[in-house]
């Protein structure tokens, strides 16, 4: 503002000169604050803010874990991961035998029972499409929307805890308990299934080739952990609609929805290779690590999907919420 | 934003509407013919042969493509294939051979004097038809495609005809003796093993059901109809020999009863294979053969290839994932080569043509679709069976006793013709078989485990030594060993046949073994074993019982392999790491531009102002007149401040309200003390009524003292414009109790958001302290806020939930005064509940509370009694006041007139995100007064201001 003398800035928009002159540091804080305000100041005068106050000390972790942790819909979430193993080992105990035949092309149900580990398997196979999407959409989508919903938000805020500080915190927590659910599911399944069916090699589906059981368990933990990569997207995906929207299960509703729509559109074998870059094309990749020769080039190009579409997302939230207006 | 939205819809449910309504090519038609040709040695036997013809879908004179189908098979078997070859612009003839279908005759086997005949007169045919180009009178441009028997035809029919311009012929034989009677030794037919169950396939009713290939398509289907349906009865001559030539049936006859070659059945067998004359093919031929084929191996293609390449004639072969025992098929893939091959030799259209070589390999599987993908490895040169290198894998293991069993039987099991591909065709990896070897049948040869992947392309082969007498027959294959519990893999399934003879008189013969051609790639860490057995199902073997000694004459297998076949390379595509770099980039530049709240709209707000100022600078007279915002900024530009340009405001509004003007409006000596006090100070005291902790405004700081709460030129607009505060200033000094009065939409809550850093303003800013108010600036930290009701995790108690907040702030533990706090809650034991259970007066207490954490210097409460009953109302005013009273400064917002006028000290009025009035409530007060009689109510006094006085 150059020609601040005839445009008005004296009252413009807080560029101007006018409000330079009250912009002064409070260098005469002390000398006038009047003996009633001596008692009741918490201020400082060097920093302006109250003493004690440091964004970088706002929201800690440990906080932000016990106000997510109590919460029924995190309890009931996790109660019924680590119950679904145990569900699906009693219903391959009652269910009708096979006669123990096994057909020539094995799926990874028919072997499911052939050992602890083949059980694990199958359990993150049939819960990764649809359970484990869930769970982390709960997590990532519910923990900004839900806070607006309670109007907590802006009181977190106004704290302040600063917008970035904020976000930050919220998807370390967030993405915490998404890692949790996701690691938490196939190591039951694998307790489950050990107790229940032994510790065995396990049975490759398909082929029916054996690994030694010894060999596929450092696999299995590329599988929990491309299982933790290729879950980033609806992660970053329902942290974004969270910042978005007042509605922790419009968040959580729309991350699914539109991973549901991925997937079908994945059916669509005329988009050809264009699938290969829909954030649930690779989904199933975890499946070439234990094959019996690890393939790594699945698995890296569904994180590199993956991890493209997260930060993108996650950029995107970030810098929506910073200039967002909060009005819930 | 929302057009753009909705006109990406609007085109993509056109797009999608176009695309399922735009009509599909219509279905070729087919002209069903029934055309009569003359064949014979003697060219005197008469054939109907039940053809279709279909014109190409472009019209006009088109190349034409003889569609020939597979064994077992007739015109029907085609079709698919044909409808695809029309739309692609050719005209295409399909038709039932003779002895097959609708078509009469008898099955001479693709004999140079029945078949050939037969075709050469459906090419005299195709070059009467207008719809056929000619490259001569007579001469159609005519190209042969089929699979398996109808591949050969294509290959005899080119041999003894010259107009043929291309053929295509797939998984075919060269040498119909050497396939059914081939020996690994390479001593020909004659001393070739039968191939027992194959032959029986191919010379019985029941015609091998395995589609290789396009040009099978349905006749898999009818294969499969032809094993279930048996419904005419036969007579005596058809059950014997179907619709074969008795010739052929006779010869059929005798080696399968003998399991050997007779001359005469070689040289039957002779006249209908293609390498007998392959050396008379000038039309360039696409060979493609399937991998995955006992019937027909590789090695018939590669006989063809060179017989056919001698001559001069372009060759291409490929080894697709196909064949007689299954495979995948690569319909799509085959049909794609197909018609480049044509539309490079027929229809002269530059299409690529298939490099000379090509082999069909194993991609690994798609983690996308978990379907198997196949890699088209190629090579400029064809380079045999040979390879163009060898890698010698040593073998060891030491002489071996084995026994053929008496009657051959049990026998071990390599393929089983016409059932593997049914049954594991589709499922597994590509290639891989699992052999079975009975028990002393077998001798063993194995290698070390690899130290680097082995890919054997072409014929291995090794030097045997067998003890034995008389004629001794042996099956030898290598399988994959891999170290685990899986059992071996047999590549393809294929076996080698071989027949020796012990010389009289010597007690062991040596022989080198051509094993099964198979393009294989053995991984490292696996191991090669050679095993060589007396017996195989799928072949005719000794009925007496024998026993052999069986060793290496060398320790060696010598392994072809082709380098230039080295497969696409199939590293890390660059988008896998590219793309995440990228997007972390942009990710990081998405960051880095949004750090400062765009100015954009800020500016556009400003220059709408600056353009309504210019107009009004027209005529500065009529300004006053107006109370208008616009007012404000146009006297603003006249060079004065903004707080006289808000008292002349006000004036306007005073003058609209028929001259009560001075019942608000200072007085000009106020005005100008105003305007001597630094020309900031919006608030202007008279007085100090409540008398608590207030700053005289006479004593104004000049030198930057700590105003709580300074707004000037605030404006929020909403999305549609309109205006939620409209350029509001006002100044809020310690101590003080601020009403912040307006009807409901006066803009209060929005300010109160802005000052809490919520929402950004358009224009103009808050300064609380001093500090400008952004978004979790530091000095909201000295903020108690309490706006639109309480915002608590209803599952935690009340006390986790003040306790939770605390210490989201990060601020020590000993400065939150939570016994203050609380006891202004006063929830008792309630405190310990989940606030869910709480009453809403509960919550706005503990709401209020949470405000107070701390004793911030300002705290902001927004209709701080609503759901109060009186007694706690009463209190909270207490509060309040005390709290104001200890320096600090209370803004509070309320509808409740009354309870302003009780607690508060000073009040600003807004109305449509204006302010109407700002002073203390002993000002507005006795200004009120003055007027009319009424007492001294603050409610007649705002009612004035916001003009809805009745």
């Amino acid at each position: 503002m150059t020609h601040g003398s005839t445009n008005g800035t004296a009252n413009g928009p807080g560029t101007g000169p006018a409000t330079g002159t009250r912009a002064g540091p409070a260098t005469g804080t002390a000398a006038l604050t009047g003996p009633g305000a001596a008692t009741g100041s918490t201020t400082t005068s060097m920093t302006r803010s109250a003493t004690g106050y440091a964004p970088r000390r706002t929201l800690p972790l440990r906080v932000e874990i016990v106000r997510q942790f109590k919460r029924r819909r995190t309890l009931v979430m996790f109660g019924l991961l680590l119950a679904l193993p145990w569900i699906l080992v009693i219903a391959f105990q009652f269910g009708p035998q096979s006669s123990g035949q096994q057909q020539s092309a094995l799926r990874i149900s028919d072997l499911a029972t052939a050992s602890g580990l083949n059980f694990a398997a199958f359990a993150l196979s049939v819960s990764a499409n649809f359970l484990l999407v869930v769970a982390v959409a709960l997590f990532c989508g519910d923990t900004v929307a839900s806070e607006a919903s309670w109007s907590s938000l802006r009181y977190l805020l106004a704290a302040p805890v600063p917008r970035d500080r904020l976000l930050r915190q919220k998807i370390i927590v967030a993405l915490g308990y998404s890692a949790a659910a996701v690691i938490c599911l196939p190591l039951m399944a694998l307790l489950a299934g050990t107790l229940a069916f032994g510790w065995h090699d396990i049975q490759v589906p398909g082929t029916g080739e054996t690994i030694p059981a010894l060999d596929v368990l450092p696999r299995f933990g590329i599988v929990i952990g491309y299982a933790l990569v290729s879950q980033l997207v609806v992660a970053a995906l329902a942290f974004l609609i969270s910042t978005m929207t007042d509605s922790p299960l419009g968040a959580v509703g729309g991350a699914v929805g539109l991973w549901i729509i991925s997937t079908i559109l994945q059916a669509v074998e005329a988009l050809g290779s264009l699938r290969e870059f829909l954030p649930t094309f690779w989904n199933t990749a975890w499946l070439d690590a234990i094959a019996p020769e690890l393939d790594w080039s699945g698995m890296a190009k569904g994180a590199s999907v993956s991890v493209t579409y997260a930060a993108i997302l996650i950029a995107v939230a970030f810098r929506r919420f910073r200039r967002k207006d909060v009005v819930s | 934003m929302k057009r753009v939205a909705a006109l990406v819809a609007v085109l993509a449910l056109a797009g999608v509407v176009t695309w399922l309504v735009w009509p599909s090519a219509s279905e070729a038609r087919g002209l069903d013919q029934r055309i009569a040709v003359v064949d014979g040695p003697a060219d005197d036997q008469r054939v109907e042969l039940d053809a279709t013809f279909f014109p190409a879908a472009g019209g006009g004179k088109a190349p034409v493509v003889l569609l020939a189908h597979g064994f077992g098979g007739s015109k029907q078997s085609v079709r698919q294939q044909a409808l695809r070859l029309v739309q692609d612009g050719y005209a295409v003839l399909s038709w039932s051979a003779r002895g097959f279908g609708r078509s009469t005759g008898e099955i001479a086997l693709n004999s140079a004097d029945y078949e050939v005949k037969d075709v050469k007169q459906l090419i005299d045919w195709l070059a009467k038809r207008p719809e056929v180009r000619l490259d001569a009178p007579g001469d159609p441009r005519v190209g042969i495609a089929g699979g398996s028997y109808g591949g050969a035809i294509a290959l005899m029919t080119a041999a003894y005809d010259s107009r043929v311009d291309a053929i295509v012929p797939q998984i075919t034989w060269a040498d119909l003796a050497d396939a059914l009677f081939p020996d690994g030794g390479g001593q020909g037919p004659a001393n070739g093993v039968f191939k027992r169950m194959w032959a029986g396939y191919f010379f019985g009713r029941g015609a091998p059901v395995q589609g290789g290939g396009a040009a099978q398509g349905l006749g898999a289907a009818q294969g499969l109809g032809a094993l279930s349906q048996q419904s005419v009865p036969l007579t005596a001559e058809q059950a014997r020999c179907g619709r074969f030539l008795p010739a052929v049936c006779e010869m059929y006859q005798q080696v399968a009863k003998t399991g050997r070659a007779t001359p005469q059945a070689i040289e039957l067998l002779r006249k209908s294979s293609p390498v007998t004359v392959a050396g008379r093919i000038k039309a360039p031929t696409l060979l493609i053969q399937g991998q995955r084929d006992s019937l027909f191996p590789l090695g018939q293609a590669d006989a063809n290839a060179k017989a056919i390449a001698a001559a001069g004639t372009p060759v291409s072969l490929a080894w697709f994932d196909g064949g007689h025992d299954g495979g995948n098929g690569e319909a799509d893939w085959l049909y794609d080569q197909t018609a480049g091959w044509f539309g490079h030799y027929l229809k002269g259209d530059g299409s690529p043509v298939p490099e000379r070589f090509t082999v069909t390999r194993d991609g690994g599987r798609d983690p996308g679709t978990r379907q198997r993908i196949r890699l088209h490895p190629e090579s400029t040169a064809y380079p045999g069976l040979g390879g163009t290198a060898t890698t010698t894998v040593t073998l060891k293991g030491p002489e071996q006793n084995i026994a053929n069993p008496p009657g051959g039987s049990p026998a071990s099991i390599s393929t089983v013709p016409g059932v593997s591909g049914l049954l594991g065709g589709g499922g597994g990896a590509t290639n891989l078989s699992v052999g079975l070897d009975m028990p002393g049948q077998v001798a063993v040869f194995e290698s070390a485990p690899l130290t680097a992947p082995l890919q054997l392309t072409g014929s291995p082969s090794v030097k045997l030594k067998v003890y034995g007498k008389g004629q001794v027959t042996l099956f030898a294959k290598v399988y994959d060993v891999a170290d685990t519990a899986q059992p071996p893999n047999l590549p393809a399934g294929l076996v080698s046949p071989l027949r020796v003879t012990v010389p009289d008189g010597a007690d062991s013969v040596e022989t080198t073994v051509t094993l099964p051609a198979v393009d294989y790639r053995f991984a490292v860490g696996h191991r090669l074993r050679l095993a060589v057995t007396t017996t195989d199902m799928g072949y005719a073997t000794p009925v007496e019982p024998a026993s052999y000694r069986v060793g290496l004459a060398a320790p060696a297998l010598a392994v072809p392999t082709v380098s230039a076949l080295a497969a696409p390379t199939t590293g890390v595509a660059w988008w896998v790491w590219a793309m995440p770099l990228a997007a972390i980039a942009l990710a990081a530049l998405i960051l880095a531009t949004g750090r400062t709240p765009s100015r954009r709209r800020i500016l556009t707000v400003r220059d709408r102002r600056r353009t309504t100022t210019a107009q009004q600078d027209v005529s500065p007279d009529d300004v006053l007149a107006e109370n208008d915002a616009r007012t404000v900024t146009a006297q603003r530009d006249n060079g004065r401040s903004d707080t006289i340009a808000k008292d002349d405001r006000h004036a306007a509004t005073a003058q609209r309200d028929d001259g009560r003007s001075d019942a608000i409006v200072k007085d000009d000596g106020q005005a100008a003390a105003v305007q001597g006090n630094g020309g900031s100070g919006v608030f202007v005291k008279d007085g100090d009524p409540s008398g608590a902790g207030l700053v005289p405004g006479e004593v104004e700081p000049v030198s930057g003292e700590e105003v709580p709460l300074e707004i000037s030129g605030l404006t929020k607009a909403y999305r549609n414009g309109e205006l939620a505060v409209d350029d509001l200033s006002f100044r809020v000094e310690r101590g003080q109790v601020l009403g912040l009065l307006g009807p409901n939409g006066a803009g209060k809550t929005t300010t109160m958001r802005m000052m809490m850093g919520l929402i950004q303003p358009d224009a103009g800013e808050v300064r609380i302290f001093g500090d400008r108010v952004t978004p979790g600036a530091p000095v909201l930290s000295r903020l108690g806020s309490f706006v639109e009701g309480p915002g608590f995790l209803p599952h935690l108690s009340g006390r986790d939930n003040i306790e939770l907040y605390w210490a989201a702030t990060g601020r020590p533990t000993a400065d939150a005064r939570f016994d203050d706090a609380l006891e202004i809650a006063d929830l008792g034991k309630a405190l310990e509940r989940a606030v869910r259970t709480y009453s809403q007066g509960m919550r706005q207490r503990l709401a209020i509370a949470q405000a107070m954490l701390g004793l911030p210097d300002l705290l902001v409460l927004d209709e701080p009694t609503n759901g109060l009953d009186p007694p706690q109302i009463r209190e909270m005013r207490e509060v309040l006041k005390r709290y104001a009273r200890d320096g600090r400064t209370v803004i509070v917002s309320s509808h409740l007139l009354a309870e302003v006028e009780q607690t508060c000290s000073h009040v600003v009025v807004m109305h449509r995100g204006r302010l109407v009035s700002a002073g203390p409530v002993s000002v507005l007060l006795s200004a009120a007064t003055s007027t009319n009689g009424h007492g001294p109510r603050l409610e007649d006094v705002f009612l004035d201001l916001i003009g809805e006085k009745s």
